[in-house]
């Protein structure tokens, strides 16, 4: 038997942080689908990680800068090229409030 | 021949074949066919040429491209065309490739099995009803054809490797930060890197020698001198030392991959190298482990997608601001995408990032120890790339968790930023088998030597898919 992990009111809490709609029949079927793959996740907690650092990147990198010098950028014409609605220079958004 | 007459052929080619195997979003006809005859041009006023002079280059659909639509196979991108070339796309401009086409792929590269586009799946050239491995199945898939001579793919948990397995090419994941990721469209990024795939070992060399280096704008490239790899392609193995994790042969391997790759092996211990079994721990837990690090990293990355600057944006704006984003994402994602955002949002949730992503990334910690320590012992690991054939198209589209157990072989690589190359290494009832093989960061001269001298001495290579 499979542990519950998440319930589909959760996943309906989860989805609307992520900003993603689910149709009624996604949220029951994804439900599913979520408790099955967070049952196969829980083989990390096997694993003893105590005082074991997290790897974010495998780099041994710290900020990487450049000199703050302009250079040239895009057109705005180009720059607005791909956005789906506009008004002159401008991406029209949705109401806000 | 001339390279107008070389492209004539292959897009000849192209459009017998595109309406069985798929492997193609976009074609770039005319415009290659005009590259071809430039230089053509400049070969006969003795004009110097570059490295990858009339050579026709796939590009997986992932890959920004100026002027040509760049669709990651989603129909949130379907119309974007971007206004830059990636770095990738600009370096293999400068050495004369012509570039013909943006490949098929798993959706924003989610997936093993190049289903899950928004343009349907790529068919594997060696049985049309199989997928052909993913998420770069496209470019694997048209190497394999002869629809192009080198292509462009990309690997976060194996998408490279994957496909190359599954239709008998090479495709080689650089080391994390060889290649620069910038104008790549962003899934994972502190395990995605861009690579070649190719015929064979060499094309691979000479083509990873025209994109590796380093590049100011991907904050996360390495400064790593320029290399001709093809320098590094000696017929031998002798006094390598070759470690087999038995992890790569875990539950769920098939018996006549196990016994395809073994014989692989073999093949290289009769070359010459010291052949001996070994065990990384930690590998058993390292596909758990990249799935949450990938979906955490996707949940961020994809938020960018809100339909305004650029992307599916639905006809009505009905409602506040939450809700049409919320709706273009909807219609926009794939059901896997959305998955991977959704679930990558709750490990990164309060109350469960300790618990999910936090610990993954404390197991990756681990499993690049291990590597660390192994390959004290050994130059390089060698394993299966895919752990069954290549199976058939809708069969585990339906179960998310089946699809994700094909890449527990890969994912190790990309969690500890190494090398790896998929050569091919045989069949199984006429489906290719891959040999996998895993080098230390940067020494990508290790997985091309070793693959080199074993496609030397076998056959498989010579060997192709019959579509006529």
């Amino acid at each position: 038997m499979k542990k519950q992990h998440l319930s589909k009111k959760e996943v309906e809490h989860v989805a609307w942080l992520a900003h993603i709609e689910l149709s009624e029949q996604e949220k029951v079927l994804f439900t599913e689908q979520f408790n099955g793959i967070l049952d196969y996740f829980k083989k990390i907690d096997e694993v003893d990680t105590e005082g074991v650092e997290p790897t974010y990147h495998v780099l041994d990198l710290e900020n990487v800068s450049r000199k703050d010098k302009p250079e040239p950028s895009l057109p705005v014409e180009e720059a607005l090229r791909n956005a789906p609605k506009r008004e002159k220079t401008f991406i029209k958004a949705p109401r806000i409030v | 021949m001339t390279a107008e007459e070389c492209f004539h052929a292959i897009f000849e080619r192209i459009h017998k074949l595109e309406p069985t195997i798929n492997a193609y979003v976009t074609l770039i006809e005319e415009e290659a066919l005009k590259k071809a005859k430039q230089i053509d041009r400049k070969v006969s006023e003795g004009k110097q040429v570059g490295k990858l002079a009339g050579v026709a280059v796939a590009v997986k659909d992932a890959i920004c491209t100026q002027g040509i639509a760049t669709t990651c196979s989603s129909r949130m991108l379907k119309d974007f065309v971007p206004p830059y070339d990636a770095e990738v796309i600009k370096r293999i401009k400068r050495e004369d490739g012509v570039i013909i086409g943006k490949t098929n792929m798993d959706e924003f590269a989610m997936g093993s099995s190049t289903e899950t586009s928004h343009f349907g799946p790529t068919h594997n050239p060696w049985d049309t009803s199989r997928v052909p491995g993913g998420s770069s199945g496209g470019s694997a898939a048209c190497i394999a054809t002869d629809e192009a001579v080198l292509a462009l793919g990309t690997d976060t948990g194996g998408s490279i490797r994957c496909p190359a397995s599954y239709c008998s090419v090479v495709g080689l994941k650089p080391t994390y930060g060889l290649v620069s990721r910038y104008g790549l469209i962003a899934y994972a990024n502190s395990l995605e890197q861009i690579g070649p795939m190719a015929k064979d070992v060499y094309d691979c060399a000479l083509f990873l020698s025209v994109i590796a280096g380093h590049d100011s704008k991907d904050g996360t490239s390495v400064k790593a001198a320029p290399k001709d790899y093809t320098g590094f392609l000696k017929d031998s193995v002798e006094g390598f030392r070759i470690g087999v994790p038995r992890e790569f042969f875990g539950e769920g391997t098939s018996g006549a991959v196990e016994e395809q790759v073994w014989s692989g092996i073999h093949k290289l211990e009769e070359l010459g190298a010291t052949i001996e079994e070994t065990s990384l721990p930690t590998l058993e837990h390292s596909l758990a482990a990249y799935y949450i690090v990938a979906m955490s990293e996707a949940s961020s990355n994809l938020a960018r997608y809100d339909g305004l600057r650029y992307g599916y944006r639905a006809d009505k704006d009905e409602g506040d601001w939450a809700t049409v984003y919320s709706r273009n994402r909807r219609i926009g994602f794939g059901a896997e995408v959305r998955r991977r955002i959704i679930l990558g949002t709750y490990a990164l949730s309060a109350g469960y990032y300790s618990k999910y992503y936090l610990k993954a990334l404390k197991v990756r910690t681990l499993i690049r120890n291990n590597f660390d320590e192994a390959y004290k012992k050994y130059d390089v690991l060698v394993g299966p790339t895919m752990p069954f054939p290549p199976f058939k198209i809708g069969e585990k589209i339906e179960d998310p968790l089946a699809l994700y157990m094909s890449d527990v072989d890969t994912v190790s690589a990309n969690l500890a930023g190494l090398p790896a190359i998929s050569v091919p290494c045989g069949f199984t009832d006429g489906l290719p088998v891959g040999m996998q093989i895993l080098a230390p960061p940067l020494r990508e001269d290790l997985t091309l030597q070793t693959a080199y001298a074993f496609e030397q001495n076998t056959a498989y290579r010579n060997r192709k898919p019959a579509l006529e």
